[in-house]
């Protein structure tokens, strides 16, 4: 279960997430909106310990971890995953090799049996397989001249082979094509059970429909100022978020 | 050296120099002490040599074999000269063989300017640059400009007119000073033209004050037989800009050196210039842009056409110093060979000392796009044409950024004409 | 930036660990006395039991040597020198053949050992002789301080007539050859380290493919500077001829030591039509420590000349080692259609200086090359790429392409580009790219986000920004340069 109270963070003196308060428990998929800048990317870069923010208050735990006090890796190790929004390319750096050296690292840090290099050759053929992404990606270096949607759906195969029990996905669906969105919804909905629970950040509704959400949260200059059930996207979708966003000012 | 040995060439020019100041000495106006130290510089190492590195690919035995004589005072009428001149409809200050011209001129309203001896400023020393050492020891003229905090100083032409009346080779070396106010601006537009043979060795400081903005925009049209030593250094504080354009074309064999240092957070520095080059020309064009603050960014698009047995030389250093994070450099130095017998030499050079920074330089040396070419002729438009289209799209990249519509009139003219000689 | 400070700890923390391979033997030297002078010279070649005109030649460029100074272009600082402070010869004392590894000295057994050389090639080094078939697949050659301990895999190379042996050896067996190429690339008088060299050089390698023969393994040497206050100066001669193919693989160590050594190699490559050479190198060499105390002087001339048609020179190196790398292998493209390539690793921590690149130098009709150098710098340290592309007039078509990328990591290094391009052929077309940057935050955070430790991060990167070049080196030697690379930078990175 992840529960964050309270959780305000800054960049140097612009104070960016101003008090928000969220509770995703196991096995649920809570969606956030919210208006461009209102600090959703921060709210993940914060969760998975990205530098250069300061928390200036609140707390966040995961399972009973304190996540804020944890290095980038042991929270990776813990379960958290964060699907970028803008996924970074690592020139020289084959996908296989990074893929397989990030899922060692893991099983290494919770004190698992290591993958050897078939092994992990089979998992990933299977795993990109399902989402209709040819082998070559796998030579590729990692995102590396991959076009927008390709970045997006390379993204889903590392949460479909590192199985995170959190998923943080930043606007995984922009940028995909019509086909790309279903098939990155269904990586999603087959990660779906008890012992998995995702956040997933987007700005179209289109998305829901295919993930469906437990909870709809609507982040607004940093706060969450609205939530509810899947029905509040539709609201969202119809009226843009001007209504809502004066009503909680 | 023991006196044994016959003196090189370089030498005794050197030498020359020297004992031509020796007998201007007391006649020379200003500061002497500045001039002896210039002197004794000189006269301890020469003038540079292929040996330095800084001056690997330009010699100057063929300036040394040249015996250089004082202007004369008063020279006679220069109307022809003149009228190379492009109309600016802006104030304009004429040196004629490196002396200021009150009859010609016509002097600025809104920038204070001093003529009638060298204006020496504090940033060109002679220790640092042999040329630099060369011009203080004689300079004898040069303009002081300053433009006051805030003031818009609009355009300042400035121009040097190089004379054959004698048919007796000349030596000036006028040494400018341009000082720019908190947030004030002037467009510099220099333009040098010339017949004969005579050495112009000007020197030109630039100190840009925080939020200033100078734009310095050069056409260097000079003789065919000229000797062009031009040292530029400029200075840059805290948000202010120094953008410089060179257009080359004249001279015999020429330097043009400019030294830019970002002293002030996010100061700016542009050195572009283009190099259009036939017959024996020899043309150098050397930068050092040192960023001494962090937050700086510098951007250098040289381009450089070349044709008959021509020789063109880009040498350009960037320096980052410790401090200086977040430095933005860029340097792109692009060569077209246009005759089998001319010549590129290019060094574009880093030097870094900070890490959080993002520095490149590109260089490309190559001719004509054999593919566009046929693609243009394909279309119908015949060879010669062909060729200048692209040479003309070759260059428009340096000349892109320069927003002064008279300046780039004048500039394109001018690459046209080069062209029309070319194919005639 | 969190990050940022973290990896320079990490760098900082980890550069104490130290060179791994900093042992010293204790074995029984023959040793000249110190100093530089006709007669060092003349024992030097007496004691290989050369002939008359290999001594004249040392001496004319001893006298060369003596009319030179030292380069001061390059971006080192030293201090000066004492070159008659330095023993020019040092060799482990002679016994009879051992019959078995039990009567070989047990020194000289751990130190190869140490070098991570396999034990059957440890016992072939020792002179030991295994039976056929056991064989591994790379022949070596064990440059010890000044003399050649062992070559292994002669006869199986003899029998498809490609000579690999001391080039000590090479002037006794093969004099007509190594008279012919000696000093063909490298002239006595090239300049003041090259002239040195040829004055004293004691050993090296000597290799010749014969027309049409394809090397069938892999030839590599070991160099090992052991003796205290020696130089260590070996030459090496590879000649290809017609449509011959060798890969060549060299790599060093040297003890860990307070005084600075000096080593001063000259490498000679001669491609005839259609050979190949691939020469690869892993420069170890001991790099001194953190404070800049002790390491070797690097001072090395390597050149090969691509004197056929089509013929191809290829080096790639990787250069962890010394306190002082002064090295630019390089490439005379003569033959029509040649090809000359330059791959290059240098990484520098600590105090070290590292100022190398290439020259290509295009003299034939549509001669290509291709550069590609990256550059790390860390700790204290200076690294500079310095690399000279020049086109003749007659090499029409010629084609290059120069790509340098500096990495820094911490503010306390420098990295520094100084390419000189010059084109006398308006037909040539020359293109270059540098870039200087830093490890992005993004991109370790990216790694880290992922399950990546911090260090594991940036040995991730460092290596991809590395690839390459790493890629162009033989299969075995990609694995070692990359496990140094991660040492070295454990020393500087991660
Ligand atoms: N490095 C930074 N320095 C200063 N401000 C920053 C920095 N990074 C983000 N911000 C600001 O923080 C605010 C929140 O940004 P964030 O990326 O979290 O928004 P978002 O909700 O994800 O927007 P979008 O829907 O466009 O992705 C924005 O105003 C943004 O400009
Ligand atoms: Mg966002």
């Amino acid at each position: 279960m992840l529960e964050i109270k309270n959780l305000e963070a800054a960049i140097g003196d612009k104070a960016i997430l101003r008090g928000i308060d969220l509770v995703v428990p196991k096995g649920e998929v809570h969606a956030i909106m919210g208006p461009n800048g209102s600090g959703k990317s921060t709210l993940s870069y914060v969760l998975s310990g990205r530098p250069g923010y300061d928390v200036t208050g609140g707390t966040a735990t995961f399972d009973g971890h304190d996540l804020l006090s944890m290095e980038p890796e042991e929270r990776a190790a813990l379960g958290v995953f964060l699907a970028f929004q803008y996924p970074v390319e690592l020139p020289g750096v084959g996908n296989a090799n990074f893929l397989r050296t990030a899922l060692n690292a893991q099983k290494r840090a919770r004190g698992e049996a290591e993958i050897d290099a078939p092994g992990f050759l089979k998992l990933a053929r299977a795993e990109m397989k399902r989402l209709s992404m040819p082998d070559d990606m796998l030579k590729r270096n990692v995102n590396v001249g991959f076009s927008g949607g390709e970045k997006k759906r390379n993204e889903v195969l590392q949460m479909a082979i590192l199985k995170p029990k959190l998923a943080i996905l930043d606007e995984t669906d922009s940028g995909l094509d019509i086909d790309a969105l279903k098939i990155v919804a269904d990586g999603v909905n087959s990660q779906r059970g008890p012992d998995f629970s995702a956040v997933v950040i987007t700005h179209y509704q289109r998305l829901l429909d295919y993930i469906v959400p437990d909870r709809v949260h609507v982040l607004s200059a940093g706060r969450i100022i609205r939530s509810g059930g899947p029905e509040l996207a539709l609201e969202l979708e119809a009226n843009g978020y001007a209504a809502i966003v004066a009503e909680a000012a | 050296m023991s006196a044994a040995l016959k003196p090189t060439a370089l030498q005794s020019s050197a030498l020359a120099f020297l004992s031509r100041f020796e007998g201007l000495r007391a006649r020379l106006p200003g500061d002497v002490a500045i001039r002896d130290e210039a002197a004794g510089i000189l006269r301890s190492t020469g003038l540079p040599g292929p040996r330095e590195e800084a001056w690997r690919y330009t010699h100057l035995r063929s300036l040394a074999e040249v015996e250089f004589n004082e202007p004369l005072t008063p020279v006679a009428d220069c109307a022809d000269l003149l009228s190379r001149i492009p109309d600016f409809d802006a104030p304009r200050l004429i040196f004629v063989d490196g002396r200021f011209r009150d009859d010609l001129s016509t002097v600025p309203s809104l920038a204070a300017v001093r003529v009638g001896g060298p204006a020496f400023g504090a940033l060109a020393q002679p220790a640092s640059e042999k040329l630099v050492a060369l011009n203080t020891m004689l300079a004898e003229d040069g303009a002081d400009i300053s433009v006051p905090a805030g003031v818009d100083a609009g355009t300042v032409v400035l121009v040097s007119l190089g004379t054959d009346l004698h048919g007796r080779a000349v030596a000036f070396h006028p040494r400018h000073n341009i000082s720019l106010g908190k947030g004030a601006k002037l467009t510099l537009v220099e333009i040098a033209v010339g017949d004969g043979v005579y050495l112009h060795n000007p020197v030109l400081s630039v100190a840009v004050s925080p939020e200033a903005t100078m734009t310095h925009l050069r056409i260097q049209d000079e003789s065919r037989s000229a000797f062009v030593l031009s040292t530029v250094y400029a200075d840059v504080g805290e948000g202010g800009t120094y953008d410089s354009f060179l257009l080359a074309l004249g001279g015999k064999l020429t330097r043009a050196e400019i030294h830019a240092r970002l002293g002030g957070p996010n100061a700016i520095a542009h050195l572009n210039a283009a190099q259009l080059l036939a017959d024996h020309q020899h043309a150098d064009f050397t930068t050092i842009v040192s960023h001494d603050a962090p937050n700086c960014a510098s951007r250098q698009t040289v381009k450089t056409v070349l044709s008959g047995k021509s020789r063109g030389v880009f040498q350009g250093k960037i320096e980052v110093a410790r401090v200086a994070q977040k430095t933005d450099g860029y340097q792109m130095n692009q060569a077209l060979l246009l005759s089998p017998d001319c010549e590129m030499d290019s060094k574009p050079q880093l030097e870094i000392y900070a890490d959080d920074v993002k520095c490149s330089h590109g260089a490309t040396v190559g001719e004509l796009d054999a593919e566009q070419l046929f693609y243009l002729r394909s279309r119908g438009v015949p060879a010669a044409e062909a060729r200048m289209m692209l040479v003309r799209a070759f260059l428009d990249e340096a000349l892109e950024p320069i927003t002064h519509e008279a300046t780039r009139t004048a500039m394109e003219h001018a690459i046209a004409l080069w062209w029309e000689r070319q194919a005639a | 930036m969190a990050a940022d400070v973290e990896t320079i700890d990490t760098v900082n923390a980890l550069a104490e660990g130290g060179y791994k391979w900093g042992f010293s033997t204790d074995i029984e030297m023959d040793l000249a006395p110190k100093g530089l002078n006709e007669d060092i010279i003349r024992l030097i070649s007496s004691r290989k039991n050369e002939p008359e005109w290999l001594l004249e030649w040392r001496l004319k460029s001893y006298a060369a040597w003596l009319t030179m100074e030292e380069p001061d272009w390059a971006m080192v600082n030293h201090p000066p020198i004492d070159y008659q402070d330095l023993h020019y010869y040092a060799a482990p004392k002679k016994k009879p053949g051992p019959k078995s590894l039990d009567e070989v000295d047990p020194e000289l057994l751990k130190m190869y050992e140490k070098l991570g050389i396999p034990l059957k090639e440890r016992a072939i080094l020792a002179g030991v002789e295994l039976p056929e078939g056991e064989a591994p697949q790379v022949a070596v050659d064990a440059v010890f301080d000044s003399v050649s301990v062992a070559t292994t895999f002669r006869s199986t190379l003899a029998k498809s007539g490609v000579i690999f042996c001391p080039i000590s050896e090479a002037v006794q067996d093969h004099p007509e050859l190594v008279r012919k190429y000696l000093g063909s690339v490298v002239p006595a008088g090239d300049n003041y380290f090259a002239a040195l060299n040829s004055a004293v050089f004691t050993d090296g390698s000597f290799v010749f493919i014969p027309k049409g023969v394809r090397c069938p393994m892999e030839l590599s040497t070991y160099f090992r500077i052991n003796a205290r206050n020696t130089g260590q100066f070996e030459r090496t001669l590879i000649i290809v001829e017609d449509g011959g193919h060798v890969s060549y693989l060299e790599g060093c160590t040297a003890p860990q030591r307070d005084e600075n050594q000096l080593h001063a190699a000259v490498v000679e490559l001669v491609a005839m039509d259609d050979a190949t050479i691939k020469y690869s190198t892993v420069q170890n060499w001991y790099p001194g420590d953190v404070n800049g105390v002790g390491g070797i002087y690097n001072f090395v001339t390597k050149r090969g000349a691509c004197r056929g048609a089509r013929s191809k020179i290829s080096w790639t190196q990787v250069e962890t080692g010394s306190a002082i790398t002064w090295k630019y292998p390089s490439c005379i493209l003569q033959g029509d259609d040649s090809v000359g390539e330059f791959y290059s690793v240098a990484v520098t921590t600590n105090h070290q200086q590292a100022d190398t690149g290439t020259k290509m130098i295009h003299i034939g009709r549509n001669t290509r090359s291709t550069i590609v150098a990256k550059g790390i710098s860390a700790g204290k340290s200076n690294n500079t790429y310095r690399g000279l592309v020049r086109v003749l007039p007659k090499a029409e078509g010629a084609r290059n392409f120069t790509q340098c990328d500096s990495l820094l990591i911490g503010n306390q290094c420098g990295a520094h580009t100084v390419p000189y391009i010059e084109s006398r052929n308006a037909t040539a077309k020359l293109e270059h790219e540098a870039t200087t940057s830093k490890i992005s935050d993004d991109q370790l955070f990216y790694c880290r986000s992922r399950g990546l430790s911090q260090e594991d991060a940036v040995g991730m990167i460092v290596n991809g920004f590395c690839r390459d070049v790493l890629k162009e080196l033989p299969m075995e030697f990609a694995v070692e340069a990359q496990k140094l690379l991660a040492v070295s930078l454990e020393g500087s990175v991660g």
